[in-house]
């Protein structure tokens, strides 16, 4: 039976009833927040909120792009604090912010492609090789601009142009962030959902031995999905730079958990093959609102992380029960 | 010399889903002897052991065991409680742990709360010791040989009172002066009072070990008789005349040209000098028995595993393939063995999976899946095969064994390919899904397309093969044409192991 409604084909679509959970989990929380405080939903409070989130949305393309094909990308905080370190030291020494930024992407895909080759080709453990990579891209951002923080990257019209673009302008209403996280969002997308590299990249996280089979080249659909990774996450440097006018060696710090956390609240299955970038959006949102919603509230820090950290829990813990119809800790053959 | 019965089955039934297991299966075994279990692939030798050992619990029949009767739900717990103890094929050992440390995995000796480690090392030296086996307890296992691990689990075995040893294919992966050494310890565990089941196709060697057969075909009990009472040729024409139970739909087309050749092709220990052709209206069946090589002969053609040499010819020009997408892009593809491992992405649709090796013809320019063009090649993939499904954005991993079989045969029919090879293309499916696999196979033979398929079911074989080649230890052994194989000469070809009996017989 061929579903010819096309809502009712997009609900059907595999996974899309945890982005239907997840969703309704949103707006329950949206409520509760405005509930808390009214000036939650005030137009400038979402305007912020909505820049809060690119950066969480966009590492966590990064890693739901490198959970499907079954691996875990950890070197995505680094890399992000790298790009961010690098393109500012740059620009302070007077390079032009535009150069300063392809090449700060540049070097952040190499160590993408770094990742990739280990796991696709030496065939290391993802979690050990991106472990390593991890500590040497945090080492580099430490480095470039000899273990001290940059100076601002200035005031003159290109530096003041690059702030805009990447995070102080706005366009139709919307903050400059908001519009480049939309556009990536829609292309990596489009990617996963309806191309041939998409549809490996699902396939090897499914069964990586009958993908080979298939004849699925599977090195280089590993490769991309770290590419990928490694590019959103120095994207998100850029944004950072533009945000504070300054490199911060510390930035990006521990953002690859909470890529797994923004990838794995919208659905994303750590064990590979299952997810869906739309669910992602909705995990970013959800910490985002979370974050927003309880510093409104008033909660501290150390509550907002305890409660954050249970959301992250309870998700995956409703998954495996749904997915398995139960509690079945232990399968028995 | 033998004694009192330590196992008496009878009447054992077992089914699986679709297949009779056993059927009214007796077997006994007597204090004091080493009882062959033979038969051939799917006689139900290794379903009627894994009942004794409590891997599967049987549907009826009685079990007893040094007299008692045992519950039909008997687990491998009790079962060990017994005595039984199975040496498995594929060894069970922790590689990184000593000796000492796996003969008494899972009942280490304590003292409080700490492992007493030298009484554990000096029971294990005394166990070896009984088995005239000079090992340091402490020595790690992955070091040792395959035969001296082999010991190290007859050991386990002893260490935890085993009184009943199944030993299957024992022999398999060792050299004659191991097995020689193996055989020394049998008679010497025989003698101690001990009863063991000896599973093996390697018929010459019996006579060094072996005193009593038991017989098994197709489920059932043949015969069983002193081992000095029988000849080999009473034994294997009793291992084979399987019933033909099945009507297979064989269809002659006349042989064309030459399309496949495969030249001394050699891959690993399992693939050795294998030469092979195929023609064009002919279908190629590749018999052998279990771990004979005929898997790793398809998966080295195919570029799964590396080949060490050799040469591939399509159409008379030389094909390079190093990996499957080179297969492929050739035009030779491969249904695997095993669906859940090989062929299917199970979390992904049927949509998906059967797209999955077509996306090079479904993808435009940029990549993009061209949505229209892919739900045709899946609908018209569905329909064609009969494939049961309610739509095809399900899990493949939900369909059942046989609609699962035709998902992973259906995505390489949607492309134009030469060769077609299927793994054992009927294993584990029902009745009726294999005679559509039957029908799509005479039909691929139809269109001029290379036709070969490995198969363990000597019917099928000789029911649906054109020309039939026998493997056996990774060499081509037998190859007969459809009208003058039969199952005797088929079997024979498939027993003719290298010659380790003679240089057996020379040791003993």
């Amino acid at each position: 039976m061929e579903q010819r409604n096309p809502v009712m084909r997009l609900l059907a679509t595999r996974g899309m009833g945890q982005v239907v959970t997840v969703t309704l989990g949103l707006i329950v929380l949206c409520v509760v927040f405005s509930f808390l405080n009214p000036m939650f939903l005030s137009g400038r409070n979402i305007a912020n909120l909505s820049r809060q989130i690119v950066p969480i949305l966009l590492v966590g393309i990064s890693q739901s792009y490198v959970l499907i094909t079954g691996n875990i990308d950890l070197s995505i905080g680094s890399v992000l604090g790298m790009s961010c370190m690098t393109s500012a030291t740059l620009m302070t020494r007077g390079v032009n912010p535009w150069l300063a930024a392809i090449l700060t992407i540049l070097a952040c895909l190499v160590v993408g492609l770094l990742n990739g080759v280990l796991v696709a080709k030496c065939k290391l453990p993802p979690f050990i090789a991106t472990l390593g990579t991890m500590t040497i891209a945090r080492g580099i951002a430490q480095i470039v601009n000899n273990n001290y923080n940059t100076d601002s990257i200035g005031s003159g019209p290109a530096a003041m142009l690059f702030q805009s673009v990447f995070y102080y302008g706005r366009v139709l209403g919307l903050y400059s962030p908001v519009i480049i996280a939309f556009v990536l969002w829609v292309f990596f997308f489009f990617i996963l959902s309806w191309t041939r590299t998409g549809r490996h990249i699902y396939a090897v996280g499914s069964n990586i031995e009958a993908s080979r089979l298939s004849g699925v080249n599977v090195s280089r659909t590993v490769i991309v999905a770290y590419l990928v990774s490694a590019f959103c996450a120095s994207v998100v440097g850029l944004i950072t730079t533009a945000t504070s006018g300054m490199g911060s060696m510390d930035a990006g710090n521990m953002y690859e958990m909470y890529a797994v956390a923004a990838s794995v609240i919208g659905g994303v299955s750590t064990l590979g093959g299952q997810g869906l970038l739309l669910g992602t959006v909705i995990g970013a949102a959800i910490w985002g609102v979370l974050q927003n919603g309880l510093q409104f509230a008033g909660a501290p820090v150390a509550i907002r992380n305890i409660v954050i950290g249970a959301i992250v829990v309870i998700s995956v813990l409703m998954d495996v029960v749904i997915r398995t119809g139960g509690w079945k800790f232990k399968s028995k053959t | 010399m033998s004694g009192e019965y330590m196992v008496r089955m009878s009447h054992i039934n077992k089914s699986f889903p679709g297949v009779k297991a056993l059927d009214d299966v007796s077997f006994d075994l007597r204090a004091g002897e080493v009882m062959a279990l033979l038969g051939e692939n799917g006689a139900g030798k290794s379903t009627l052991m894994k009942i004794l050992d409590g891997v599967y619990t049987r549907d009826s029949g009685e079990v007893e065991i040094m007299g008692r009767p045992m519950e039909i739900d008997m687990t491998p717990k009790i079962a060990q409680a017994e005595g039984v103890a199975m040496i498995h094929q594929e060894l069970n050992m922790c590689t990184q742990l000593s000796v000492a440390e796996n003969i008494f995995l899972g009942r280490e000796l304590v003292s409080g709360f700490t492992l007493s480690n030298r009484e554990m090392r000096r029971r294990a030296r005394e166990i070896l010791g009984r088995l005239n086996l000079n090992l340091d307890p402490d020595t790690i296992v992955g070091s040792l040989s395959v035969s001296k691990q082999q010991m190290v689990e007859i050991a386990k075995a002893l260490g935890a009172n085993a009184r009943i040893l199944i030993m299957d294919e024992p022999t398999s992966a060792l050299t004659a002066k191991e097995i020689e050494e193996l055989f020394s310890i049998t008679r010497k565990l025989r003698d101690e009072g001990c009863g063991i089941v000896y599973i093996s196709h390697r018929l010459e060697e019996l006579q060094y070990i072996v005193d009593r057969v038991t017989i098994m075909r197709d489920g059932r009990f043949i015969t069983s008789c002193n081992f000095a009472d029988t000849s080999m040729d009473e034994i294997i024409s009793n291992m084979v005349g399987r019933e033909i139970k099945e009507k297979f739909p064989h269809v002659d087309t006349p042989k064309g040209k030459k399309i496949f050749e495969v030249k001394n092709l050699n891959a690993g220990k399992m693939v050795r000098n294998i030469d092979l052709d195929l023609y064009e209206g002919e279908i190629v069946g590749i018999a052998g028995l279990m771990g004979a090589g005929r898997t790793e002969i398809t998966r080295a053609i195919f570029g799964v595993d590396p080949k060490d040499s050799g040469e591939i010819l399509l159409d008379g020009r030389p094909v390079r393939i190093d990996e499957p997408r080179d297969a492929i892009r050739a035009g030779i593809v491969l249904v695997p063995e095993d669906r859940k491992r090989d062929g299917l992405c199970t979390k992904l649709s049927i949509r998906e999976n059967i797209a999955l090796p077509n996306l090079d013809l479904l993808c435009g320019a940029g990549g993009k899946v061209a949505v229209r063009r892919e739900r045709n090649m899946v609908a018209k993939a569905v329909e064609s095969l009969r494939i049961k499904l309610s739509s095809p954005e399900m899990d493949a991993g939900n369909l059942s064994g046989g609609n699962q079989q035709k998902v992973v045969v259906g995505k390489w029919l949607a492309r134009q390919s030469r060769v077609v090879i299927f793994d054992e293309p009927t294993r584990g499916i029902d009745v009726a899904a294999k005679v559509e696999i039957y029908i799509l196979m005479n039909e691929l033979k139809r269109q001029g397309i290379g036709v070969m398929f490995v198969s363990s079911e000597m019917p099928e074989v000789l029911g649906m093969a054109d020309r039939i080649i026998v493997v056996c230890d990774g060499r081509i052994t037998g190859e007969f044409t459809a009208a003058n194989a039969t199952q005797e000469k088929v079997l024979e070809a498939a027993m003719r192991f290298e010659n380790k009996s003679e240089r057996l017989a020379a040791v003993n």
